[in-house]
């Protein structure tokens, strides 16, 4: 797809000749603030047909019976897709190939095995008789008791967390370095299951046209899901065409084809007609993935310098009865702090819920909050200034695997963070500060980090004869800003002013740019961009240095340079021609070249690459009523090359609050009799609200990494979140002196 | 779709007998009735529309008192001057309530009729158990989740809270819910649960609030609403006060003092035995304190909802004490 509209601010005499590093507004900015952009659920083809779920009230169990005469006899329903009459797919939905694909419910059964399941589609004329339609369907149940909570099953251990890494690693003697400890702690902390919530929820219009299937929906990975549903469909994956210009957020929970989107393609399927489904938000609790809740322990001894001798660090997780993700959540210890002995290892029950899947920082956010918590009681305990017990145990190496750093301007960040914060007043001892009003006030701080990830992606670039340019890659814009800062990297790789260059993305019919997810997109789609405008180049190179009639005649590839629309010789910039002439010349309308991202295997076994950061809290409780706000937040983070600042600060800004939102406000709340969630609303499920945002600020320190890849790129998207958690934490045990256990921090738990 | 007759009622006496007919529901502003219709807790038959009734969104305040419209705003309530300057708690309390968007849609009556947020009430997809919506039913509440529920005026039928703002600060200076020619206070307005959740106002079928009336009071004059919650706007109250306190001329002894309290009672809650307890008395703070505490006289918990029974008496003294320093 194309954006309609391009628009850009900045003159092109201000970015002096190069787009990467400009700060230029979202060029779909205007189409957001104007609402002309086009999400998934705004399309409307002709002959169009509403589907609505009917979900499940139970959390486990059997759907015996519904009442599909009464629905159907609804005025404008079409017709009601139950077990009994859904199309066959290719594949079982319950199959598995890989540890990336996940079970869906697509009505393979009447079995229940969590709240919010789907046990039938309506489809009807309007999406007031399909809703109504589904409200008759009054399924009736065989219900069997619900498992809930952290205590909820049988605990094992899982064979693999988050993306397969092993459950249970081990450096060191960790008991031996407690024994030795001048000082040691043992701390445990209790997160909550928290939900993606994005704004827009997940939704689809599906058509077929014979084995042709087009389809409008979010997603953070079109190819992936292209090939998911080609799988189930048993077509061709050529043959799925989706379009996801924009994502209303996605957070992780569109990372993978849910299967509600699933079942509006089956619905199409079944009534030859296309349809629209979206989810209502209390759907949104259940089949979309989640955040499962933890119980960490950590255990740190600390010799006389307060020097770490050991960390251990221990999580419970969930997951559902049926699927396996486990949320990495100790892993978190693997790569900050150095310490001589380091144990990870994590358990699991099995509950009546969805599978929880990736979400913000998916282990990395979770783990963040205990390991910083834990570290600032360790700090305590040794008599010793928060930041200056993290430099004493700074980390020079990874200290599980003992790789070097690509870069780590971790330093530079707690300096900067800590300098613009004005830190080095802070009183060691907690409950010490007092604003005017009386306030408890309290300073705190985490550290971030973030794997600098890449995945895999293609782009494909062209050069007309009139001197423009295209690029063209599958990517996905969640709102972080793909649209223009891919842009950017185009425009450079092209050699040509951003408003040269044609940007296509948001379609599974480009080439796949991989995943926006893992805070990894803009390295591996931006280097699959920055190769196919080298590539692009070097044939257009290749006709100027081997054509006598151009000044570039005999300069050889290396020998030239590409900016402005135009070709250089290196070694004299004043030979050159225009793209247009050299393309004249060869007779040719355009040429195109290809290009690739990947993680380079070789600096990947070298080097451990990870962003950082550091932020610092500023908390203000009052001191009877426990109410907690946070009035300041300064984080520094290093994250490589900056493509576009305005858009990295906006991401930190994001990161930032949402740690905010994972100290303070995120939760949902669950029934255990029957293991519904009962907040499953955005009045009740609460995020902060403009007026719980502080003062933000985000620093960026320059960071030159010359391994992560040619650009320089590590991911700036999820490490916001972490750091900015525990440093709210931090603060509220600094103005208190009460250590939050659990989170959300609530008015309760500090009321002394 | 479940087909409703929707009528724009062009008088208060057309309103009225529209709305007396079953299943006639009146709308204002439908920031509370179209989330029900959403939810299924509320299926009108005919939803009476009395948005354009002319005149019902006045606000008059004299000496005697203030006069507010039931179709009047929250948002241009909580602006408006007069009621800044002679009722500050009524304006702080609708400030502090929902959201900037809901304040400019919803309407003064609406808000007193708001109804509770308890959970399994507004899920009658999934919980079929709930007195106040099916008489006899049960109560999904209890041994469930509680937090938001209330601990004072609860019965064994029902434990939910009522969660408006504005009608705790009413509560406090014996404001006067006016239903056409009938007036009724609204401390009598609203009703405790007992065995009877389902009736939540004394109000009959047929009938409509009309305004709201608020005595002037020196009390009211010196007056605030303190909300404490979790999230700084957009929640409803963890516990909150309204609070109106007139000083002897030697302005320390007390004349008069106002107590209301939010958040943690089945209906806006009236605090009579902390306010019993400090007139006559001189204002300081050990005082305040100890006296604050009769607020929750009679609280009863269920599990997550104990800290209100904590947290209910600090805010009132905390509201009292700030509005003995506001000279
Ligand atoms: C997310 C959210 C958060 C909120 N937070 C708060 C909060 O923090 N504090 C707070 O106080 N409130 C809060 N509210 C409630 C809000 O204030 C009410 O929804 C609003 O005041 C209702 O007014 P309305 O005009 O929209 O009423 P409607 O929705 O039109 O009507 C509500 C009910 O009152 C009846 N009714 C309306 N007018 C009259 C009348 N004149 N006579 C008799 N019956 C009438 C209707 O039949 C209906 O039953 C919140 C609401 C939402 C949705
Ligand atoms: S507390 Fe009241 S409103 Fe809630 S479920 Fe029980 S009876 Fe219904």
């Amino acid at each position: 797809m194309m954006l309609e509209l391009g628009l850009n601010q900045q003159p092109a005499h201000t970015r002096q000749g190069s787009s990467i590093g400009q700060p230029l507004t979202r060029r779909d900015g205007f189409l957001k603030v104007t609402g002309t952009a086009r999400y998934a659920a705004d399309n409307h083809p002709p002959g169009m047909l509403y589907a609505v779920l009917a979900v499940s009230s139970i959390a486990r169990g059997r759907v015996v019976s519904l009442d599909i005469e009464a629905a159907k006899a609804h005025s404008g329903v079409v017709e009601v897709m139950t077990p009994l009459n859904r199309p066959a797919l290719a594949v079982d939905p319950d199959a598995k190939d890989h540890p990336f694909m996940f079970r869906l419910d697509l009505l393979q059964n009447d079995g229940v095995r969590y709240p919010n399941q789907s046990i039938a589609v309506v489809i009807a004329e309007t999406l007031e008789a399909a809703t109504e339609g589904a409200a008759l369907l009054s399924p009736r149940y065989e219900t069997l008791p619900a498992r809930v909570g952290l205590d909820g099953g049988k605990s094992f251990v899982p064979r693999g967390v988050g993306v397969g890494n092993p459950a249970v690693q081990e450096k060191g003697d960790v008991e031996a370095g407690l024994e030795s400890a001048r000082t040691r702690i043992e701390a445990a902390y209790e997160t909550p299951a928290q939900y993606h919530n994005a704004m827009e929820p997940h939704a689809i219009v599906a058509a077929w046209d014979g084995d042709q299937l087009s389809i409008d929906t979010p997603s953070q990975g079109l190819a992936m899901a292209q090939g998911r549903i080609a799988g189930l469909f048993g077509i061709a994956p050529r043959n799925v065409h989706i379009r996801s210009p924009f994502l209303g957020g996605g957070f992780g929970s569109k990372g993978m084809i849910s299967g509600p989107q699933v079942l509006g393609i089956l619905a199409a399927r079944l009534v030859g007609r296309p349809v629209k489904l979206v989810l209502r938000r209390e759907q949104m609790y259940g089949p979309v993935g989640h955040r499962a809740p933890a119980r960490q322990t950590l255990r740190m001894g600390m010799d006389g310098e307060g020097r770490l001798t050991a960390l251990s660090h221990h999580a419970r997780t969930t997951s559902s009865t049926f699927d396996d993700f486990f949320e990495p959540a100790a892993d978190a210890s693997h790569t900050l702090y150095a310490s001589p002995a380091i144990a990870t290892s994590h358990d699991a029950v099995r509950l009546d819920t969805g599978t929880p899947l990736f979400m913000r920082a998916p282990g990395e956010a979770t783990g963040s909050i205990a390991l910083e918590s834990a570290i600032d009681e360790a700090a305590h305990a040794c008599g010793m200034d928060p930041l200056e017990f993290r430099l004493r145990n700074y980390a020079e190496v990874e200290p599980m695997t003992g790789k070097p750093f690509s870069s780590k301007a971790l330093r530079e960040c707690y300096e900067q963070a800590a300098e613009a914060f004005g830190w080095a007043s802070r009183p060691l001892q907690p409950r010490r500060m007092r604003d005017a009003d009386g306030f408890l006030t309290g300073w705190g701080m985490g550290t971030a980090t973030f794997p600098a990830l890449m995945f895999q992606a293609e782009a494909r670039a062209v050069l007309r004869a009139d001197g423009s340019g295209l690029m063209e890659t599958g990517a996905q814009d969640m709102g972080q800003g793909a649209w223009t800062a891919f842009a950017q990297i185009a425009a450079d790789g092209l050699g040509l002013d951003i408003d040269q260059v044609d940007f296509r993305a948001g379609s599974s019919d480009l080439p796949n740019a991989g995943i926006a997810g893992g805070s990894g997109h803009t390295a591996t789609a931006g280097m699959a961009i920055h190769n196919a405008g080298a590539a692009v180049i070097a044939r257009l190179a290749d006709l100027a240095t081997g054509n006598e009639a151009s000044p570039l005649f005999g300069a050889g590839n290396e020998g030239v340079l590409a900016r402005g629309g135009r070709l250089y010789r290196r070694d004299d910039e004043s030979r050159g021609e225009s793209y247009s002439e050299i393309l004249a010349r060869a007779g040719l309308a355009e040429i195109e070249g290809h290009g690739k991202g990947a993680p380079d295997p070789a600096s990947q076994e070298t080097y451990a690459k990870h962003a950082h950061g550091a932020v610092f809290a500023e908390v203000k409780v009052d001191p009877d009523l426990g109410q907690i706000r946070v009035t300041r937040l300064v984080g520094a983070f290093a994250a490589g090359r900056v493509i576009n600042p305005r858009l990295v600060r906006s991401q930190y800004y994001g990161g930032m609050i949402w740690g905010v939102s994972f100290a303070l406000h995120e939760e949902a709340v669950t029934d255990r009799r029957s293991g519904r969630i009962q907040n499953a609303n955005l009045a009740e499920y609460h995020v902060p609200v403009n007026a719980d945002v502080p003062s933000v600020e985000a620093l960026l320190v320059h960071e030159d990494d010359p391994h992560v890849n040619a650009l320089g790129i590590k991911g700036v998207g999820e490490i916001g979140i972490t750091g900015t958690a525990g440093a709210v934490a931090n603060a509220v045990w600094h103005a208190t002196g009460v250590r939050p256990r659990r989170f959300p921090i609530r008015i309760e738990d500090l009321l002394g | 779709m479940r087909d409703f007759s929707y009528l724009r009622a062009t008088s208060v006496d057309a309103a009225r007998q529209a709305a007396a007919l079953p299943g006639a529901m009146l709308l204002a502003g439908g920031t509370t009735l179209i989330d029900l219709a959403k939810c299924g807790v509320a299926e009108p038959d005919t939803l009476v529309d009395i948005t354009h009734l002319k005149g019902l969104d006045r606000i008059e305040i004299d000496e005697r008192g203030a006069i507010i419209g039931a179709l009047a705003r929250m948002g241009h309530v909580a602006d408006h001057d007069d009621i800044k300057s002679r009722f500050p708690a009524i304006s702080e309390a609708l400030w502090q309530a929902a959201s900037a968007q809901i304040r400019n849609m919803a309407t003064i009556g609406g808000n007193l009729m708001q109804r509770t947020r308890c959970p399994y009430f507004r899920d009658p997809s999934n919980f079929s158990a709930c007195n106040k919506r099916v008489s006899g039913s049960g109560c999904s509440a209890i041994g469930g989740v509680t937090r938001g529920h209330a601990v004072l005026g609860t019965s064994d039928a029902c434990i939910a809270m009522y969660p408006g703002d504005l009608a705790t600060v009413l509560v406090a200076f014996d404001a006067t819910v006016r239903l056409g020619d009938r007036h009724i206070r609204v401390d009598d307005f609203f009703l405790l649960p007992g065995t009877t959740p389902d009736r939540e106002h004394a109000i009959e079928p047929g009938e409509m609030i009309t305004a709201i009336e608020i005595p002037s009071s020196a009390a009211a004059h010196r007056s605030t609403y303190l909300k404490v919650r979790d999230r700084q706007s957009y929640e409803f109250a963890a516990a909150s006060a309204a609070v109106g306190l007139e000083l002897e001329s030697d302005g320390r002894t007390i004349r008069d003092l106002r107590v209301a309290l939010g958040g943690v009672a089945t209906k806006p809650w009236r605090a009579r035995a902390v306010e019993a307890a400090l007139k006559g008395k001189v204002l300081e703070p050990e005082a305040v304190r100890a006296a604050s505490l009769l607020a929750v006289e009679g609280a009863v918990d269920h599990g997550a909802n104990h800290y209100k029974i904590e947290l209910a008496p600090r805010v009132v003294a905390r509201a009292i004490l700030k509005m003995g320093e506001t000279a």
